[in-house]
């Protein structure tokens, strides 16, 4: 099946969309180091193209990894095949 | 396989990728004076800007550090500067001569703005005539400078295009060329990672000192960047923080080790790759960059940043599949493929080198055609 996210690192906890996913989509991410490792998940909302999904739950307070670093910490919990942007994620250095 | 592009050898031994002849006025009120000039005379380029007035101390410094050495910039063959009185013009047409290449300044005070056009044209025309003549020759990839710097990313910029850009980079690098890189404030969230490759341990004492202090200058505002950082564009795009934003940017330089710190404007004193405290601002950035010596641009967009610069062709590339097909007159390389795993880094690497070779030799970018010519001076603080 042709993926429909990216992921940047192993151990990431979301990954982007290259293609708009529907809620309820049964969607494939691939991994840029390893073309073969692949990963499903189911997207809770619509994500369209560019936007982040999560992959693992995360709790409120916890830090989202993507590219291996934190980029950010949740501001509730997010579980897996949400979308992942302002509403559920803030900065840890500006905005505080 | 030795590398080479076709460039225009000046006499101080840069070599540009570009053949202009500028009329440059100093400050806002020679705008008009120069613009008629450029009317006038066919093969001429003005750069007009709001500035060069009552400035002073470290803002009246990077002025002039900004203007001479945009006029020093290798594509500029001949110049003709304009400014509302003598002192200054001199000083500015003074420091551009310094190059050896030809330099004329004309006051338009006693004169008018009638009287120094004619004389301004007249002397644009010689200079147009000598810059003609002029050709290409063949030189070694080593001598170009190169600078990068992104704009209205989005979430592709850091999976696809900065990624290629970072590619190029190495490459340039290993062919003993010079790139600069930027964006202070777009380095927050990745500042460690781009300490850490500062090839020795006062670079990254003076790099961290450049960073804090503009930290520092925000906190001092009281200021909230969130609301420009990301910007609205990126948000839209699926970026969501600064630091998110920041690995995104920081992929341009892909592994490269950091070999000096310059300061905005500043050419660099020798090859390799260098860090300029810049503005994250797209056309703010590209002038500082073409001040410093760069001759052509590499400018990854995500949402489609349209900018470009008088001095020297930004080349343009996109990951995005709805910017390459909604805005594809402004994209000189698509890299789309690299999302749909149909291309391989390597291979968009492969691309954007042929079109940075290509527009060296002179192929006219996307922005180049448009009439992309944004020049847009930083300001450090409000004149006196």
């Amino acid at each position: 099946m042709q993926h429909k996210f990216l992921v940047h690192e192993p151990g990431d906890s979301v990954g982007v969309a290259v293609a708009d996913i529907k809620a309820g989509e049964k969607v494939t991410g691939v991994f840029l180091n390893d073309h073969q490792a692949r990963v499903e998940v189911v997207a809770q909302q619509d994500i369209p193209l560019g936007h982040k999904i999560a992959l693992v739950p995360v709790a409120r307070g916890e830090r989202v990894i993507k590219y291996g670093v934190a980029i950010g910490v949740a501001e509730r919990a997010i579980a897996p095949g949400e979308h992942v942007h302002v509403h559920n994620l803030k900065s840890a250095r500006w905005g505080k | 396989m030795k590398q080479t592009f076709w460039g225009y050898r000046r006499p101080d031994g840069r070599v540009g990728t570009r053949n202009h002849v500028a009329i440059i006025p100093l400050d806002d009120l020679s705008n008009a004076a120069a613009e008629a000039v450029s009317k006038v005379i066919q093969g001429t380029m003005a750069l007009p800007h709001p500035y060069g007035r009552l400035q002073f101390g470290a803002d009246l410094e990077l002025f002039f550090r900004t203007m001479i050495n945009t006029g020093r910039n290798p594509n500029i063959a001949a110049a003709v500067v304009i400014g509302i009185e003598p002192n200054w013009t001199r000083k500015l047409a003074d420091g551009i001569a310094e190059t050896g290449k030809p330099v004329a300044w004309f006051a338009i005070e006693r004169n008018g703005d009638l009287s120094t056009i004619e004389k301004a044209s007249r002397k644009a025309k010689q200079f147009v005539h000598y810059a003609s003549e002029l050709r290409r020759e063949e030189v070694d990839l080593s001598e170009i400078v190169v600078s990068v710097k992104c704009g209205e990313s989005d979430t592709t910029s850091g999976l696809a295009a900065n990624p290629t850009v970072g590619r190029v980079v190495e490459r340039l690098l290993d062919a003993g060329a010079t790139v600069l890189f930027g964006e202070t404030s777009e380095l927050t969230g990745g500042e460690d990672i781009v300490a850490a490759r500062m090839k020795t341990p006062e670079l990254q004492a003076q790099f961290l000192r450049v960073f804090n202090d503009y930290v520092g200058f925000i906190e001092r505002e009281e200021a909230d960047l969130l609301g420009s950082q990301p910007t609205q564009g990126n948000i839209i795009g699926g970026l969501t923080t600064i630091e998110e934003k920041a690995m995104g940017n920081i992929q341009k330089i892909g592994r490269a080790r950091v070999d000096g710190v310059l300061e905005p404007a500043q050419p660099p004193p020798g090859k390799g790759l260098y860090f300029m405290d810049t503005s994250s601002a797209g056309a703010e950035a590209v002038t500082l960059f073409a001040a410093g010596g760069a001759v052509v641009h590499l400018f990854p967009t995500g949402q489609g940043n349209v900018v470009g610069n008088p001095v020297m062709p930004v080349i343009k590339l996109s990951a995005n599949p709805i910017t390459v097909s909604t805005m594809s007159e402004h994209i000189d390389v698509d890299v789309s493929g690299l999302l749909t795993l149909e291309k391989t880094l390597d291979g968009a690497a492969d691309d954007l080198m042929d079109m940075l070779l290509r527009t060296a030799n002179g192929r006219l970018t996307a922005a180049e055609v448009l009439g992309h010519r944004e020049f847009v001076l930083t300001k450090l603080f409000r004149s006196a």
